[in-house]
């Protein structure tokens, strides 16, 4: 499968007559914007601009998503939702590199969280780098949570596609090429490297827990395989309310930092050969289960190496600790990124599980560790009390009278993302 | 210029010079500027930093009052705004490491500001309250003072010009246990890619996070031939004779007792008591086969029912105490027993 990446360089985001890209300022027809995302689902939807450096806080937000577009080859962005089912992942796609999506509104109350555009909090998310289209939505009355979900979900990538679509015949500012052979072809290459592969586990523990692949319900899904340039063009979707710092954002899964690091180093350090999805379940039949099919197809790949991913914290422990323990018993050597919660002192035991076997792990820093936010000029979405001392990471009194905030950076979106997207670790005192 | 450093230093009577044991019952009392070690203190932070005040109190009345006392200690130490506490160093002072920790936990709990102390690694207060505070690795006793006291206030002057602390080795302190977020100069998918091309070409890596080893014990078969089986009783609910004669302590225990029951066939309120400070010992007090069933067993014993009961049981107090204790006390303990031709064991918990 071969793609072409073609990265337009956003340097600023503005409200225009006409939705178009020009000389990096992306322009947005906001009424043709918010007149495609009618949804009756959805009583009222708005559009706000966010930008790095703005005294700006935007709470609670569900998902990020960056604008891109399918210009060459089968399907469309965000196979399942905003396209068919048709396979992705190889032609040409265009990249609104440095603008995103965000979504916000709140459907569970304390899984959604905030982004600071500026200030301490600011260096935590990778959202207050970019130029953020933020639509705030709120649900018809009555509204059930799931379909709140749903409406949000789908507002996101809608927004996505059209934003993106502005590019489809601007010049890229950079391209890169991917090319993941199939496997037998793979595994003829770089044969003085080893093969390594990728576990990618999705958050599916359900009830607003849930990720989708092309569409589908990860919960329902065997591990399986998939090519790293299909991830780029949106065949996973976030469709979770998990905790705000270690939740993967469409955005993450589009930008996963493990895939693109992985097919860098591809020839030089390794034989990149495959990527294995799989799940987050909650009964221990599905774990074992999903942890056995991911070592067994691991090893049918021939794989000698493997970096797995986890998603979210505590039950997902578990997943990520059996199945590195199922892959090291098959003699794989397996790198493990996760996070911490540690306690709000640091000095509690970091993970809900262990395993002798489990001796290689990168850490996305403790999820407890307390930050205080200074107030913010202007607020985008809700950040009375109601939301920020609910939001997971937030406690009874963290939104102070003076509009400041003392709470764990768990509450910050993407803070500890467990793709290893942002440069935080942990260490012991 | 910069700004002195502010510091209040806690002592115990002994080292301010008021008094040894006669004199452990003193409460709470304050000083101005600096005493005892403190002179030393003193000296080895120059002009960077200053003892702003002491504050004083006798290592019997502190761990007899500790909920008061820590709260009088607070309140003398905040009103001087400092930058942060030193607290000793109490070398291998038991009593008086312990009171430095509390101090260091009340004092990070309720003003916010972090404390230096020094004590021997085998120091109680180590164990109890290093997540806490900075502790400087001292000898066992004050003829280490001269060598503490400059590492001392190295760490207080960082601490107190709120500069970045590095790990434990690289700074000179007792680990403390406690996970700190850093940003690093790559970003996590880059370093598990490093650390994955480590392991693959055998080079040596070094892990983020050692998880902490759980020892999962499988459960033993059943003992078939019990009326054959010599049994034995273990506690973790500190059953012990009454005035507890091997001072096991009631939390983060230390030691365990071996005591006879010859000739004994039921633990009376006279006779037995629990040294667990973890749970409500009334019950335990009244009747402690209720925790050890030593009555029941004699029964067993009396009917055939089981071959007998050994003639020693094995106490400890499983309250905050640690895994590194537990186990070392259950090697020593099984060891024993299996050398007595003890074939089971009723392992007893609160």
């Amino acid at each position: 499968m071969h793609l072409e990446l073609g990265q337009i360089f956003i340097k600023d985001v503005q409200l225009g007559k006409k939705t178009q890209v020009k000389e990096g300022i992306l322009f947005i027809d906001k009424d043709e914007l918010l007149a495609k995302l009618q949804d009756e689902r959805l009583a009222f939807i708005d559009l706000k601009l966010a930008k790095p450096g703005e005294a700006t806080r935007i709470i609670p937000v569900k998902d990020a998503i960056e604008p891109r577009v399918k210009v060459e080859g089968p399907g469309g962005l965000f196979p399942g939702f905003v396209h068919t089912v048709d396979t992705v992942g190889s032609g040409r796609t265009h990249v609104l590199k440095g603008a995103c999506v965000l979504t916000v509104g709140q459907v569970v109350g304390f899984q959604e969280g905030l982004i600071d555009m500026s200030g301490p909090g600011a260096k935590y998310t990778p959202f207050s780098k970019t130029q953020n289209i933020v639509l705030v939505a709120e649900p018809v009355k009555g509204l059930e949570r799931h379909s709140h979900e749903e409406a949000l979900r789908l507002l996101g990538l809608k927004a996505a596609a059209y934003l993106g679509a502005a590019g489809r015949n601007v010049k890229p500012d950079k391209t890169i090429s991917y090319n993941c052979p199939p496997l037998p072809q793979a595994l003829q290459q770089y044969p003085e490297l080893p093969k390594v592969a990728y576990v990618y586990m999705l958050q599916s523990q359900g009830l607003l827990h849930d990720t989708y692949l092309y569409g589908l319900d990860v919960k329902k899904i065997l591990p399986t395989l998939i090519y790293p340039t299909e991830v780029m063009d949106g065949a996973i979707v976030s469709g979770n309310c998990v905790s705000a710092c270690d939740k993967n954002t469409t955005y993450h899964h589009l930008n996963n930092p493990i895939i693109y690091d992985l097919l860098d180093r591809h020839g030089r350090d390794f034989n990149f050969i495959g990527v294995v999805v799989t799940n987050e379940n909650v009964t221990l039949t599905d774990k074992e289960r999903s942890s056995n099919y991911t070592a067994k197809l691991v090893e049918w790949l021939g794989a000698e190496g493997v970096v797995i991913s986890e998603e979210g914290f505590g039950n997902p422990d578990t997943d990520l600790i059996m199945s590195c323990t199922k892959l090291e018993k098959k003699g794989i050597k397996t790198v493990c990124l996760t996070d911490e919660y540690a306690g709000r002192d640091g000095a509690s035991q970091s993970l809900a599980d262990s395993s002798p076997l489990v001796n290689a792990l990168v850490t996305a820093g403790n999820a407890n560790e307390i930050i205080m936010l200074p107030p913010m000029e202007k607020i985008i979405g809700d950040g009375s009390a109601g939301v920020v001392d609910v939001v997971a990471g937030g406690f009874a009194g963290s939104l102070r009278a003076d509009g400041s905030i003392r709470a764990e950076i768990q509450m910050i979106i993407g803070a500890t993302n467990e793709l290893g997207f942002n440069k935080i670790s942990a260490r012991m005192l | 210029m910069t700004q002195k450093v502010r510091l209040v230093h806690y002592l115990n009577q002994f080292f301010a010079g008021i008094g040894g044991e006669e004199k452990a019952d003193l409460p709470p009392a304050e000083r101005e500027g600096a005493l005892g070690p403190g002179i030393g203190l003193k000296a080895a932070l120059g002009q960077k930093g200053e003892v702003v005040a002491t504050v004083i109190c006798g290592d019997g009345y502190f761990n007899e009052n500790l909920a008061e006392a820590s709260k009088t200690v607070v309140k003398m130490i905040a009103k001087h705004k400092p930058d942060l506490v030193v607290a000793g160093p109490a070398f291998n002072a038991g009593r008086y490491g312990v009171a430095c920790g509390a101090v260091a936990k009340v004092v990070l709990e309720e003003i916010g500001i972090p404390t230096v102390s020094g004590m021997f690694a085998e120091n109680p207060g180590v164990d109890l309250y290093r997540k806490f505070a900075y502790i400087v690795e001292t000898g066992n006793s004050a003829a280490s003072m001269r060598q503490a006291l400059p590492k001392i206030a190295k760490l207080a002057l960082k601490l107190g010009r709120k500069e970045e602390m590095g790990p434990a080795e690289a700074e000179g302190y007792l680990q403390r246990g406690v996970r700190q977020n850093i940003f690093v100069a790559k970003r996590g998918s880059e370093r598990a890619l490093d650390m994955l091309a480590a392991k693959l070409n055998k080079r040596p890596f070094e892990t983020e996070y050692p998880l902490p080893t759980f020892d999962r014990v499988e459960p033993a078969p059943a003992v078939e031939a019990v009326k054959q089986s010599k049994i034995a009783l273990v506690t973790s609910g500190g059953i012990v004779p009454k005035g507890n004669p091997d001072r096991i302590e009631s939390s983060s225990a230390t030691k365990y007792g071996r005591y006879n029951l010859a000739g004994v066939d039921d633990l009376s309120a006279a006779s037995y008591e629990t040294a667990h400070g973890g749970y409500d010992p009334t019950y335990a007090n009244q009747d402690s086969d209720r925790v050890l069933p030593v009555d029941v067993l004699r029964q067993l014993e009396a009917e055939g029912e089981i071959g007998q009961l050994h003639s020693y049981f094995y106490s400890t107090t499983g309250n905050g105490t640690s895994v590194a204790n537990a186990a070392a006390f259950a090697a020593e303990i099984a060891g024993e027993l299996v050398n007595e031709g003890v074939h089971a064991v009723i392992l007893t918990s609160t």
